[in-house]
């Protein structure tokens, strides 16, 4: 990777000869940024409570859409995946927007630092988001929709939910700095992000399937974790190659 | 200041050489190098191609006649595939070069793909209908699967279109290019995945082909894969056209005239370079 | 060694050339003045200066090293005041200047001189967007320094700013600094008795490079018609 970002014109030059430079190391840049981050969503809490609320209030309109007081396996499955898809977009939507308004790129792309410190801590956030969420969703999901008992599946619901999450993130991250300096910014970021997390859904809806069965509930296939860890894998590589072209002005 | 329309007229010219120099105003750069030939192959091999599926290819037990369209439907399925693909690694050359040439070649191949995802959805869509009686069917993992790149690549003229500077539309497209390249197998797999083990295949492998249906299907690939190359040369040569055009009338139009008269637009512009109006050995474009 | 070495510098917009054929020389401790109308590409000279866009043509040289290979080995050493405070509404000055430290591997206590530079340890803890245009603009100065950058690049620095307060941030940003700086401005007079080297920009070319004790207040106002 060094060799070809040294004879490409890739995004300014070799990141990690600008650590060496002089300038901060990748962690503690993504320490700051953490820090930043969540600075700025204290303060605002635009993010993760418009998040969490929006998926119990889904919850009570799938109730009234779908007539069912109480669902079970693919259903219960489609239905909290469906829900926290859609609140994590409105994470998406939000993630870099202070950034693009107040000129937080330009005050970053000036510091001597590796870029991908960027992706990183974003996407570590959107994750925070989506960890946050899900505390909320999942208990709400329980309590109001969900038929068997949560307790028994819970280990095995929170891997593939990390593992979705994960993918989540990476997506979302990507996505979102693509469409934040776009015009159509809040109609992009979904636009983009749904047919990109269509494998997500399909992993994460069918392990979660068979956890959630009223009769013989089981653990999730492996085939469907393995399937969303490559999917994680494949992307968080691919953002992490392109992510410097999206900073650039 | 007047803009004089005649000079234009005589100089665009496609695969011919002006004898001898031509005085201030140029000759261009060859462009549509070629494309005769290939537009030839190509009326040739779907000639012949078409021929084969009527007259030689023989009527399938099961589905009888409708089966036929077998042979128009996957090499656009495979044609559009490798296009996305394709869109995706000349957009991997745009980024690295920073040449805009490369992302007026990368959106050529993603927008002549998503056509030809449109005729494979049309065309799967036919044959559902006629062997299942549904226009749609999700049993069949190609198809949905289809349906999900369809909806994501559609999105890529949208993308373009709300980026005003084009350096950065060109950059933004290149990252979404890669990504949806990546996207398209890794979506197929997923996919496949989530349907093999519940539904039987609807419409049927592509493996496993008797003699003469491999033979009429691979010639019809081989014209499905020479159209799409023959539609993306003539777009593309017909955007060089325009670009040297555009650079003449600013040529003739003289230092200080108004050059930002373009409109907001999806689709990559060349930049107009001093080679658009030179004198130049006939280097082709394309 | 020249702080800036700039050689027919391009840069386009679409079909637009937003700068074109740029050439200058600025040696270490000298002061360039940019005029020129809006939209002349005094913004965006000061963008590519800054490594915030690549060049599109020419040879770039920024404190000895060339753009945009190796725009990494400038970043840290040049600061960019521009129409944008590049700072965050919803953090305090002093919780913003403290992540651009982080960011620039510069101490803490860097943080609290500035702040006292720029007169604003007082109101240090109080949100930005709370603060008057003439506050955030002297937190942005600070911002700007904060690294002890080489260069200094300033767009319109004085705006929003009144008189006791530019008096206040001249030894970090003005002639007393010592540092190399690159100033557009709109105001002749002032500015002009700053500069070493004038650079007047029309429409993306430069109509006017020359020393400034051989520049004529007239000739700056001429570019504006």
């Amino acid at each position: 990777m060094s060799a070809l970002a040294r004879e490409t014109p890739a995004p300014q030059g070799e990141p990690t000869e600008a650590a060496r430079a002089g300038g901060p190391g990748t962690l503690s840049v993504v320490g700051a940024l953490l820090r930043k981050e969540l600075l700025v969503e204290l303060r605002t809490l635009e993010s993760v409570p418009g998040m969490s609320l929006f998926a119990v209030t889904t919850f009570v309109v799938f109730h009234f859409a779908l007539n069912r007081s109480s669902v079970e396996g693919d259903l219960a499955a489609g239905i909290l995946w469906v829900t926290l898809l859609f609140a994590g977009i409105l994470g998406i939507n939000r993630l870099f927007v202070a950034d693009a308004d107040q000129g937080g790129f330009d005050g970053f792309l000036l510091a001597p630092v590796d870029r991908s410190a960027m992706l990183i801590a974003k996407a570590l956030t959107l994750l925070a988001y989506l960890v946050v969420l899900e505390l909320v969703a999942v208990p709400a999901f329980a309590l109001l929709l969900l038929g068997p008992p949560l307790g028994p599946a819970l280990p095995e619901l929170l891997v593939t939910l990390a593992l979705g999450d994960l993918g989540v993130a990476v997506i979302g991250t990507l996505v979102a700095a693509l469409a934040v300096r776009t015009r159509a910014r809040d109609l992009l970021g979904p636009l983009l992000a749904l047919p990109l997390l269509v494998p997500i859904v399909i992993g994460g809806a069918r392990a979660t399937s068979p956890l959630l069965a009223l009769t013989h509930p089981q653990g999730p296939a492996a085939r469907w974790l393995l399937t969303m860890g490559l999917y994680d894998l494949v992307f968080g590589l691919i953002a992490y190659a392109l992510f410097d072209f999206l900073l650039e002005d | 200041m007047e803009r004089s329309s005649r000079p234009e007229a005589g100089l665009i010219k496609t695969n011919r050489r002006a004898p001898g120099g031509t005085p201030t105003a140029s000759r261009p750069v060859a462009y549509g190098r070629g494309l005769r030939a290939l537009s030839i192959s190509t009326v040739v091999a779907m000639a012949l191609a078409l021929g084969l599926v009527f007259f030689y290819a023989p009527l399938e037990a099961e589905q009888g006649f409708l089966q036929k369209i077998f042979y128009v439907h996957v090499p656009l399925a495979i044609v559009a595939l490798c296009g996305f693909v394709l869109g995706g690694l000349l957009a991997i050359q745009h980024l690295r070069t920073r040449d805009p040439r490369w992302d007026m070649r990368s959106y050529v191949a993603i927008h002549m793909s998503l056509i030809f995802a449109v005729g494979t959805l049309i065309t799967g869509s036919i044959w559902a209908k006629g062997s299942w009686g549904h226009w749609w069917v999700w049993n069949e993992p190609t198809l949905v699967s289809f349906l999900i790149v369809f909806l994501l690549y559609a999105t890529y003229q949208p993308l373009r279109f709300a980026i005003e500077d084009p350096e950065r539309q060109a950059r933004y497209a290149s990252v979404f290019a890669i990504t949806a390249g990546a996207f398209v197998p890794m979506n197929f797999i997923a996919v496949r995945l989530s349907t093999a083990y519940l539904h039987p295949r609807v419409l049927g492998s592509t493996s496993n082909l008797p003699g003469p249906m491999a033979l009429t299907f691979l010639v019809s690939l081989v014209a499905m894969a020479l159209l799409y190359a023959t539609l993306c040369k003539y777009e593309l040569t017909a955007k060089h056209a325009r670009a040297q055009v555009r650079a003449l009338r600013r040529r003739l139009a003289g230092e200080g005239a108004d050059t930002t008269s373009r409109p907001r637009s999806a689709a990559p512009a060349l930049q107009p370079t001093t080679a658009m109006t030179a004198h130049t050995a006939g280097r082709p474009g394309f | 060694m020249a702080a800036l070495q700039v050689e027919g510098l391009a840069r386009h917009y679409g079909e637009r050339e937003a700068l074109s054929d740029v050439s200058l020389s600025l040696a270490e401790g000298q002061t360039l003045v940019v005029f020129g109308p809006n939209g002349a590409g005094k913004t965006t000279l000061l963008r590519v200066l800054a490594t915030l866009l690549r060049p599109h043509a020419g040879q770039v040289r920024v404190l000895g090293s060339s753009l945009p290979q190796q725009a990494w080995a400038v970043r840290g050493r040049v600061g960019l005041l521009g129409h944008e405070p590049l700072l965050y509404r919803e953090l305090t000055a002093r919780e913003n200047l403290r992540f651009h430290a982080r960011l620039h591997g510069v101490a803490e206590e860097r943080v609290h001189e500035l702040l006292e530079a720029v007169a604003m340890s007082a109101r240090g803890g109080e949100p930005l967007r709370t603060l008057s245009r003439g506050m955030v603009q002297r937190v942005a100065v600070a911002r700007a320094v904060l690294h002890d950058p080489a260069l200094l690049l300033l767009d319109e620095p004085h705006s929003n700013l009144d008189p006791a307060a530019i008096e206040l941030v001249a030894p970090l940003i003005g002639a007393g600094s010592g540092r190399t700086r690159v100033i557009c401005s709109h105001d002749p007079t002032g500015a002009l008795a700053e500069a070493d080297v004038v650079l007047g920009l029309r429409a993306g070319r430069p109509a006017l490079l020359r020393a400034a004790g051989a520049v004529d207040p007239v000739e700056i106002t001429e570019l504006y018609r």
